[in-house]
C-alpha cells in the first residue's frame, strides 16, 4: 500500500469529520438543522448522490503496487485495479460510444492480401460481434438488461435483508416519504451503474478518445480530482480563516489592522495571476528536484496538493472577513461580556462562546464553497494552470474535448461525459448547500 | 469626506508595497533573469554573451535585493526590485520581456477588454433583476419553483461549456456572427454579441439566486407589510419599496467590480481571440513574460483598491446614514 | 430613479427580442454574410487573407530567425539571393544581384588562387557581388527629406514624440536608391552586440574582421556603426561589395539568400535611436523598411497586420521556366508578368485552431494547414496509399498541396549519459534495440495522421545525399521486404536487450526493470497521449520510461549541462546542403563541451574526420559517397533513433493561383494570385445564416411568457381582494 500525500490528507480529512461528528453528538443545537436536512427530501437525495461520488474517490485514493516482484513501478488504485479491464482495453484512436468500429479511417489489409482505406474493427469494443450491423441494437439492448436487472435484484435483495433486520422503532428509516425517495435514488444508481459497468467490459459505453482510451474510465477517474480540488483546498483554508477570522474580531486593534492588511493585500492580487505564479513556481521545483519524483503519479499528486494548497490561500480571505464581523458582533453579546466580567480567561471564551457560535456560517460557507472549487478546476486547467496534466481531471477532458468538437464529424462524447459527470456531481453539491444553508441559516426558515 | 479619501489612499501604498514583494518574490523564486533570457532569446544559437547582453538591456543584469559593490544608499536603489518596483508605483511599466513596451500595450487594449466587459456587466445586471424580480413577484408559485430549480442547473454547468457549446452553435451551425476576432469602433459590435451573450447567461444562475434572497430579506421585513396593508399593488411595492431598497447592495456591489473591468475576461478573451488585456495576461502567463505579469497584478491590485474607494464613498451617497470618518 | 428603474423594467421584458431583431438589422446592414470576420471593405484591390498565431517578436532582419518572422520580413526585405520558385532541386537565383557571385580564393598571402586549388592552400575565400541599379527603398519617413534634402525626422524634438501614436503619424515619406553600403551596413549590424544577431557566433567564425568589429564597436551607439569599416566587407563601388570569409566554406552563398544579409539604410538606426521612440513601440523591429515587393502597412501585433504593395518596386516577373510538369499544371500561365500579384495581405491573430479551421471552410482564410482533428474531415486515402480530398472538400473546389519538409524529428540519447551514452558495445545495443522498439510508422499515424516520412538517417527527401530505395534504409532497424522498407520484428529487439545484459528489460545491478528517463517540455494536456504512447514503445522492451516534463528553459538547461538522458528534439534545415544536417553531430559542436547545436553530444573521431571532408565539397560522386558512409557511422552507433521527416500538407481555395509548396523560399507570397470574383462567389454561398432556430427561440419564449402573464393577473387580482 502506497499513500500519496492526498490520499493522506484525505484520510486525515475523513477522521477529522468523525472526530467532529463524534463531539457533537447530541448537541442539541447541531440536532435540530440535522434533523431539518434529515426531513429535506431533495437534500437527503443529493446526499446520496454525493455519497456515492465520495465512495468512488475514496476507492480511487487507496494506492497500491499491483506486483510486488518490482517488474513495475506502477502505482494504481483500488479502483483501477477493479476497472482493469477497462484501463487495458485500450483502442488505437476515437471511437464513438458503443461503436465496435473505429471513428476514422485507416488502411487495413483485408484477409486476400489487398489493402483497403476505410474503418476498422475495434480490438475490444464489441468484438464479440461476428456482425455488427445486424447484431450490435439487439445485443446491446439484451446486455443492458441484463445488467440492469443483476443490478437492480442485489439492490432489491439488499432492501429487503435490511427491512427484516430492522426492528419496528426503525422501520421509518424506510417507510418515511424521505426515506422513500432515498432509496429509490440508491435503487436508480445501483442498477444503472451496474448496467453501465456490466456493458463497458464489452462496450465502450462513452467512447474511446483520441488515443484510445475508454473515456469512461477517464470520467470516473475524474471525480477523485474533483472531490480532492473541493475538499481539501477547504481544510487547507478552514484553520488559517478561523483563526485570523477569530482573533481579528476578537482583539481588534494592531492584530485586526494586520490580518486586515494581510487579507486586504491577498485579496486586491487577481487571484489567476497568483495561482499561476505559485504553479509555476513549484514546476521549477519539481524539476529542481526531479528524484523525489520518479512516478508519474507521485508527481501529478504533488502538483494537485499545491493547487489545493494555492486555492485555498487565494480563498481564504472571503470567509476570514464573515467570521471577523460576525465575532466583533458576538463579543459584545451579553453573555461574551459577562464571561470577561467574570474573568473566564479568553482562550476558553473562543473556545467556549465563540468557535461554537460561528460554526454555521463555516459550514455554510464550506459547503457552498465545494461546488464552485470544482468548476473553479476546469477553467484552470484550460489556461494550463490546473491539475497536472497527466491527471485525469474534467477540465484536462473539457480542454482535450474543444479541440475534437472541431472536428467533422464532431467527437461529443468526451465532453459530453465530462459534462455529464461534472453537472451531476455540482448539482448535487449545489442541492446539498441549499439545504444545509436553509437548516443552519439562524435568518432563513422564516419565509421558506 | 476628502480628508477620508486621502487616508484611504495612504492606506493603498503599504498595500501595493506588499503585493508587489509577494509578486517579486513568487517570480524571482521561480525565475532567474538567465531563464528569463533564454527563454526569450529563442533556441538557435543562444551564446552566453546573448544571454548578458538581453540582461543588460532589460535591467535585469542588477543583484535582486542588495547591491553589496554599490555605494551608500545605491546598496538598495542599484537593485532589480527597486528599479522595477518604483516604475510600477509610477505607472512606468517598462519593456515586457519580448520587448514591446507594457504601457503602450495596456493603454491599447484596455479598451477592447472593456468593450466585452462592460456591456456584460450591464446587461447582465438587468437581465438578472429583472428575473429575480419577476421570482419575487410570483413567489411561492411554480413559477418560483421552477426558476429556482432551473437557477441551481445552469449554476452547475460550467462556463467552459456555455463558451464551447455557443461558439459551435451559433456561430458554426447558424452562421449568425463570426466565430472569433475583434474590430475596432461601431464594427466591433458583431463580435461582442456573442461573447455578451454567453457571458450574461453564464452568469444568470448565481446572479438571479443572489438577487432574489435579497429582494426577499427586504420583501420581509416590516414597512413592505405595511405598504401593502396600505393598499398598494404588489408590482407597486416591488419597484417602489423593495428595489429601492435593495439598491444599496446592489450598486455597492457593481461599484466594486467596476474598476477591475478593464482587466477583461481570461477565458472569453482568449476564446474569441479579442485583443484585451485578459488575453494579453494568459499570453504573458503562457509564455512567462514576467515583466507583463507582474505589471498586470500591480494594475489589478491598484483598480482593487479604487474599487473599494469607491464603494465606500457610493455608500455615502445612496445611504445618507452613513458617515465616512 | 423610481421611474427610470421602472422604465428599464419594461424594456426588458422585450429585451431578448430586441437583442435579436438589432442583431439582425445590424449584420444586415454590413453585408450579405452576418459571419464575416472582416469590417474593411476590399475596394476592388486583390486582397489575400492569412493568419498568424503568434506575434513576431522581431521584424530585423539581422535578429529574426523564427519561421512567423520570416513570414513578413522575406516579403519586405531583400537578400541578394532568392531560391527559384519553380525549378527542384532548390537551386539561388539572384534577386537584387545582377547574377551569381564571383567566388575568387585566395591563399595566406592574399595572392589570388585558381579555382581548382587545393582546400589546403586557400586562406580565403572573396565572395565579390554586385547589385541591381536602379532599385528604390519603400516609401517611409526614415527617408524623407525637406526642399534643402535635409532629413525632415531625424531630429524630432520630445514633443513632437510624445505626440506620435504610430509611424503613420508622420506625414512625409521619402525613398532613395539601393546601393551597396547598404548591405555592408548590415552585415556591421549583424557584428554588433547591442542589434544580439543570434548569428553572430556563427558568422565571427567564418568573415573576416567581424569578431574584432564587434568589439571595437561594444560601447558604441548603433548608427555609429556607418562610418567605421570592417575589414572583410567592403563597398567597391555603389553597386558593388566583396565579402571576405576564412577558408573555403561553399554553403555561406546559403546565407547570402537569407533574410540576414539583406540590406539595411543607415537612416533607420539614425531615426529609431532617437530617445523616446521605443517607449513609443516605434522600432525597428515594428516597423521595417526595404526594398521587397510588400511594406508593412499597419502593424497591430495584437489584432492584425497588413502588408501593402510597394509601389516602388523594382521590375522583377514571374519565371518563365521551372521543373517538368509545371506548365501542365498551370503554373507557367502568369510567365513574364510584373510581380507582385496581389495588392494587400490581411494577416489576422488566429490563436486557436477550431476557429481557423472554421473560418477557412467559410472562405475567410484563403489557406490553412491540417490540425489532426480536422485531418479525416480534408483528407482520405486512396487503395494505394495516396492522399487525396475528400469528396467534401472537393466540393468546395479546395486544393491540397503536400511536400516533405527538409525537417527532422528525433529521438536524441544523450552520449555522456552512464546508461544510453558512450562507446560502448552494451549501450550500442541498447539503443538499436530502442531504434527498433519506437516504432515511428506508428507515432506517424496516430499523431500526425501518417503525414511524415519515417527517416531513415539523418538526411531527409530533397537535400543532396539522400538515398532512395533498398540502399537507403537504415539496415541496423530495417529490413528491405517486398520492395518496401519494414521495421525489423520486435523480437530483434529483445534479443539485442539480452545481449546487452539485460535480459527482458531487467536492470542487473537492480534487479528491477530498468528505468529510463525522458526529458521533454511537452506537459500541456495535449501532450499526454504522446507521452503515453512513448511508455509503451519502451515497455515492449520491458523498459520503464519516466517522463521528465519541465518548461523550455529547465530543458535547455539541462540539454547545456548534459543531465537529459533522453530527448526529443528536431532540426529545420538553414540551408539545403547536406552540411547543415551532419554538423548536428560533429565532435566539436557537442552541446556539453563547446555549447554547439550537437545536443547529443556524439564523438566519433572517424565521422568527425569524413565529415570535414565531406563540408568543404562541391556535390559529386566522391561527395555522395562520403555521405553513404556517415550514414552508416551514425546508423551504427544510433546516437539518434532517427525520427521523421514531417510532410507538409496545405489545403488552399480553388481561388488560391499559382501555388507551389518551396520550403527554403519564404517569399512566395509576390508569385501568388488570387480570383477575387470566385472568392466573393463562394463566400456568399457558403455563408448564408440560419434563421429558423432564432424564429423558434422567440415562440417558445412567447409561450413561456404566457402564464408568466396569467399568473401575474391572477396574483393581481389576489392582492385586490
Amino acid at each position: 500500500m502506497i499513500i500519496l500525500w492526498t490520499d493522506a490528507l484525505i484520510f486525515l480529512l475523513i477522521a477529522v469529520i468523525l472526530m467532529l461528528g463524534f463531539y457533537l453528538r447530541g448537541k442539541e443545537y447541531i440536532k435540530r438543522p440535522l434533523q431539518q436536512i434529515a426531513r429535506s427530501k431533495v437534500g437527503m437525495v443529493s446526499l446520496t448522490v454525493l455519497i456515492f461520488f465520495v465512495l468512488i474517490g475514496l476507492l480511487d485514493s487507496i494506492h497500491f503496487k499491483p506486483s510486488e516482484d518490482g517488474r513495475s513501478n506502477e502505482i494504481i488504485s483500488a479502483l483501477d485495479y477493479w476497472a482493469t479491464p477497462l484501463r487495458e482495453h485500450g483502442e488505437k484512436t476515437y471511437s464513438a460510444p458503443f461503436a465496435s468500429y473505429l471513428y476514422s479511417k485507416e488502411m487495413m489489409m483485408l484477409a486476400d492480401g489487398t489493402e483497403q482505406w476505410g474503418y476498422p474493427r475495434l480490438q475490444f469494443g464489441g468484438a464479440h460481434l461476428a456482425d455488427p450491423e445486424t447484431e450490435q441494437v439487439p445485443d446491446i439492448l439484451k446486455k443492458a438488461l441484463y445488467g440492469w436487472i443483476q443490478g437492480a435484484s442485489l439492490v432489491v435483495f439488499f432492501m429487503i435483508l435490511l427491512g427484516s433486520l430492522l426492528r419496528e422503532p426503525h422501520k421509518r428509516l424506510i417507510v418515511s416519504p424521505t426515506a422513500k425517495a432515498v432509496w429509490t435514488v440508491v435503487f436508480l444508481i445501483v442498477s444503472i451503474n451496474y448496467m453501465l459497468v456490466y456493458l463497458s467490459t464489452y462496450y465502450h459505453v462513452f467512447g474511446t478518445d483520441k488515443v484510445g482510451e475508454d473515456v469512461f474510465y477517464q470520467a470516473i477517474k475524474s471525480i477523485r480530482t474533483g472531490l480532492v480540488i473541493g475538499t481539501l483546498t477547504t481544510l487547507v483554508m478552514l484553520p488559517m480563516a478561523l483563526l485570523f477570522g477569530i482573533l481579528a474580531g476578537f482583539f481588534r486593534g494592531w492584530v485586526d489592522d494586520v490580518i486586515q492588511y494581510v487579507y486586504t493585500t491577498l485579496n486586491s492580487i487577481p487571484s489567476v495571476l497568483l495561482i499561476a505564479a505559485s504553479i509555476l513556481m513549484v514546476q521549477v521545483y519539481m524539476a529542481a528536484h526531479e528524484e523525489a519524483f520518479t512516478s508519474v503519479i507521485v508527481r501529478a499528486d504533488m502538483r494537485l496538493l499545491f493547487l489545493c494548497l494555492i486555492l485555498g490561500v487565494t480563498s481564504w480571505t472571503g470567509l476570514c472577513r464573515l467570521l471577523r464581523a460576525e465575532t466583533l458582533k458576538l463579543r459584545e453579546m451579553e453573555y461574551v461580556q459577562a464571561a470577561q466580567a467574570l474573568g473566564v480567561r479568553r482562550r476558553v471564551i473562543l473556545l467556549r462562546h465563540i468557535l461554537p457560535n460561528v460554526m454555521h456560517i463555516v459550514l455554510i460557507s464550506v459547503v457552498l464553497d465545494f461546488s464552485s472549487l470544482v468548476l473553479a478546476e476546469a477553467v484552470l486547467s484550460y489556461i494550463n494552470i490546473g491539475v497536472d496534466p497527466t491527471t485525469y481531471s474534467w477540465g484536462n477532458m473539457i480542454n482535450g474535448a474543444r479541440l475534437e468538437m472541431a472536428r467533422e464529424p464532431v467527437v461529443w462524447w468526451s465532453l459530453a461525459a465530462s459534462f455529464v459527470f461534472m453537472f451531476a456531481l455540482v448539482l448535487a453539491a449545489n442541492l446539498f448547500a441549499d439545504t444545509v444553508r436553509d437548516a443552519f441559516d439562524p435568518r432563513r426558515g422564516a419565509y421558506e | 469626506m476628502t480628508q477620508y479619501i486621502i487616508r484611504r489612499i495612504l492606506y493603498a501604498f503599504p498595500l501595493l508595497m506588499g503585493v508587489n514583494i509577494l509578486t517579486f518574490v513568487l517570480f524571482f523564486v521561480v525565475n532567474s533573469p538567465d531563464d528569463m533570457a533564454r527563454m526569450q532569446l529563442g533556441q538557435k544559437h543562444v551564446t552566453e554573451k546573448a544571454v548578458e547582453n538581453w540582461k543588460q538591456q532589460r535591467g535585469y543584469d542588477l543583484p535582486l535585493l542588495w547591491n553589496g559593490k554599490a555605494e551608500g544608499e545605491e546598496k538598495l536603489t542599484r537593485t532589480i526590485f527597486y528599479q522595477k518596483s518604483v516604475g510600477l508605483f509610477l505607472f512606468r511599466f517598462g519593456v515586457s520581456d519580448s520587448g514591446r513596451n507594457i504601457s503602450a500595450d495596456i493603454q491599447q487594449r484596455m479598451w477592447p477588454s472593456l468593450a466585452v466587459a462592460l456591456p456584460t456587466l450591464i446587461v447582465g445586471l438587468l437581465v438578472n433583476i429583472s428575473f429575480a424580480l419577476m421570482m419575487v413577484l410570483f413567489r411561492n408559485s411554480y413559477l418560483e419553483h421552477a426558476g429556482v430549480v432551473l437557477c441551481v442547473i445552469l449554476m452547475s454547468v460550467s462556463s467552459l461549456f456555455y463558451i464551447i457549446g455557443g461558439q459551435f452553435l451559433i456561430g458554426k451551425l447558424l452562421r449568425l456572427v463570426p466565430i472569433s476576432g475583434y474590430d475596432g469602433g461601431l464594427s466591433a459590435l458583431k463580435f461582442l454579441i456573442l461573447p455578451v451573450l454567453i457571458g450574461v447567461f453564464s452568469g444568470i444562475g448565481s446572479g438571479v439566486r443572489w438577487y432574489r434572497t435579497l429582494f426577499l430579506e427586504e420583501v420581509e421585513k416590516d414597512y413592505v407589510r405595511t405598504a401593502r396593508a396600505k393598499g398598494l399593488t404588489e408590482t407597486r411595492t416591488l419597484f417602489r419599496h423593495v428595489l429601492k431598497n435593495a439598491m444599496i447592495p446592489i450598486l455597492t456591489g457593481v461599484v466594486v467590480v467596476l474598476p477591475l473591468l478593464f482587466m477583461g475576461s481570461l477565458i472569453m478573451e482568449s476564446f474569441f481571440s479579442i485583443p484585451g488585456l485578459g488575453s494579453y495576461t494568459i499570453d504573458a502567463i503562457n509564455s512567462q513574460d514576467f515583466a507583463i505579469v507582474r505589471a498586470m497584478v500591480f494594475l489589478g491590485s491598484v483598480l482593487y483598491v479604487i474599487g473599494l474607494l469607491l464603494t465606500d464613498i457610493s455608500y455615502t451617497l445612496v445611504d445618507p446614514r452613513v458617515r465616512l470618518s | 430613479m423610481f421611474s427610470l428603474f421602472s422604465m428599464k423594467m419594461h424594456i426588458d421584458q422585450s429585451r431578448t427580442l430586441v437583442l435579436i431583431l438589432l442583431t439582425v438589422l445590424l449584420s444586415a446592414c454590413v453585408g450579405s454574410e452576418l459571419n464575416n470576420p472582416y469590417a474593411q471593405e476590399e475596394g476592388g484591390q486583390s486582397v489575400l487573407y492569412e493568419s498568424f498565431s503568434e506575434r513576431p517578436k522581431h521584424l530585423d532582419p539581422a535578429v529574426a530567425y523564427s519561421s512567423n518572422e520570416y513570414a513578413f520580413i522575406a516579403q519586405i526585405y531583400e537578400p541578394p539571393y532568392q531560391y527559384h520558385y519553380l525549378k527542384r532541386p532548390y537551386e539561388l537565383t539572384p534577386l537584387t544581384a545582377t547574377g551569381m557571385p564571383e567566388i575568387e580564393y585566395l591563399n595566406s598571402k592574399g595572392e589570388k588562387l585558381a579555382s581548382t586549388a587545393n582546400d589546403s592552400d586557400i586562406a580565403y575565400t572573396d565572395y565579390l557581388l554586385e547589385i541591381q541599379p536602379g532599385i528604390r527603398y519603400q516609401p517611409h519617413p526614415i527617408l524623407a527629406k525637406d526642399a534643402q534634402g535635409e532629413y525632415i525626422y531625424h531630429h524630432l524634438t520630445g514633443e513632437q514624440i510624445d505626440r506620435l501614436g504610430s509611424l503613420q503619424d508622420l506625414p512625409e515619406t521619402g525613398s532613395r536608391e539601393l546601393t551597396a553600403e547598404d548591405y555592408v551596413y548590415q552585415i556591421k549590424r549583424l557584428a554588433h552586440p547591442k542589434i544580439q544577431s543570434p548569428i553572430a557566433e556563427l558568422m565571427k567564425n567564418y568573415i573576416i574582421g567581424f569578431d574584432d568589429f564587434s568589439k571595437q564597436v561594444a560601447n558604441k551607439q548603433k548608427f555609429e556603426i556607418k562610418d567605421i569599416s570592417m575589414t572583410g566587407v567592403t563597398a567597391l563601388s555603389p553597386y558593388k561589395y566583396r565579402i571576405r570569409i576564412k577558408g573555403k566554406y561553399p554553403q555561406f552563398i546559403f546565407w547570402l539568400a537569407m533574410p540576414f544579409f539583406s540590406p539595411m539604410p543607415w537612416e533607420a538606426d539614425v531615426f529609431y535611436e532617437q530617445p523616446g521612440l521605443n517607449d513609443k513601440n516605434i522600432t525597428l523591429d515594428w516597423f521595417p523598411i526595404g526594398t521587397g515587393p510588400y511594406l508593412l502597412a499597419e502593424n497591430n501585433p495584437n489584432r492584425r497586420m497588413i502588408l501593402q504593395r510597394n509601389p516602388l518596386f523594382h521590375p522583377e516577373t514571374y519565371p518563365s521556366e521551372g521543373e517538368p510538369g509545371d506548365k501542365e499544371k498551370g503554373l507557367l500561365a502568369d510567365a513574364g508578368k510584373q510581380l507582385p500579384f496581389i495588392d494587400k495581405v490581411v494577416y489576422m491573430l488566429e490563436k486557436e485552431t477550431i476557429p481557423y479551421w472554421n473560418k477557412f471552410l467559410q472562405g475567410y482564410y484563403d489557406a490553412s494547414g491540417i490540425a489532426s482533428d480536422n485531418f479525416d474531415q480534408a483528407i482520405q486515402f486512396t487503395g494505394s496509399g495516396a492522399a487525396t480530398l475528400t469528396e467534401a472538400m472537393k466540393e468546395k473546389g479546395i486544393q491540397l498541396e503536400t511536400a516533405v519538409t527538409t525537417s527532422i524529428f528525433y529521438l536524441g540519447f544523450n552520449m555522456l549519459d552512464a546508461t544510453v551514452g558512450g562507446d560502448s558495445e552494451k549501450a550500442r545495443k541498447l539503443r538499436q534495440a530502442i531504434a527498433i522498439a519506437v516504432d515511428y510508422e506508428e507515432y506517424i499515424a496516430i499523431f500526425a495522421n501518417g503525414r511524415g516520412v519515417a527517416a531513415q538517417g539523418l538526411i531527409p527527401p530533397g537535400i543532396y545525399g539522400h538515398a532512395e530505395g533498398k540502399d537507403g534504409i537504415n539496415p541496423y532497424v530495417y529490413d528491405w521486404v517486398n520492395g518496401k522498407a519494414q521495421r525489423k520484428n520486435i523480437e530483434v529487439a529483445k534479443r539485442l536487450m539480452a545481449e546487452a545484459g539485460y535480459q527482458g528489460g531487467v536492470d542487473p545491478k537492480t534487479r528491477q526493470a530498468l528505468i529510463l528517463y525522458f526529458d521533454t517540455t511537452s506537459v500541456s494536456i495535449d501532450d499526454r497521449p504522446r507521452m503515453n504512447w512513448y511508455r509503451k514503445q519502451f515497455e515492449k522492451l520491458g523498459i520503464k520510461l519516466v517522463i521528465r516534463g519541465t518548461d523550455y528553459n529547465r530543458f535547455q538547461q539541462k540539454m547545456r549541462d548534459g543531465n537529459a538522458q533522453i530527448f526529443f528534439w528536431g532540426w529545420n534545415a538553414d540551408y539545403p546542403d547536406p552540411e547543415n544536417f551532419f554538423f548536428l553531430l560533429y565532435g566539436p559542436n557537442a552541446k556539453v563541451a563547446h555549447g554547439g547545436e550537437n545536443a547529443g553530444n556524439y564523438q566519433n573521431p572517424e565521422f568527425d574526420r569524413l565529415f570535414e571532408q565531406m563540408r568543404n565539397m562541391g556535390n559529386g560522386e566522391q561527395r555522395y559517397r562520403i555521405i553513404q558512409n556517415l550514414q552508416e557511422l551514425v546508423r551504427r552507433d544510433a546516437p539518434w533513433v532517427f525520427g521523421f521527416h514531417p510532410k507538409s500538407f496545405s489545403l488552399y481555395h480553388g481561388w488560391y493561383k499559382n501555388l507551389k509548396p518551396n520550403l527554403m523560399a519564404n517569399n512566395q507570397l509576390k508569385y501568388t494570385r488570387i480570383d477575387t470574383a470566385e472568392r466573393a462567389e463562394k463566400r456568399a454561398e457558403w455563408n448564408k445564416p440560419v434563421y429558423w432556430p432564432l424564429l423558434i427561440a422567440f415562440v417558445v419564449f412567447v409561450l413561456l411568457l404566457i402564464p408568466a402573464i396569467l399568473a401575474y393577473r391572477r396574483r393581481i387580482r389576489e392582492t385586490i381582494q
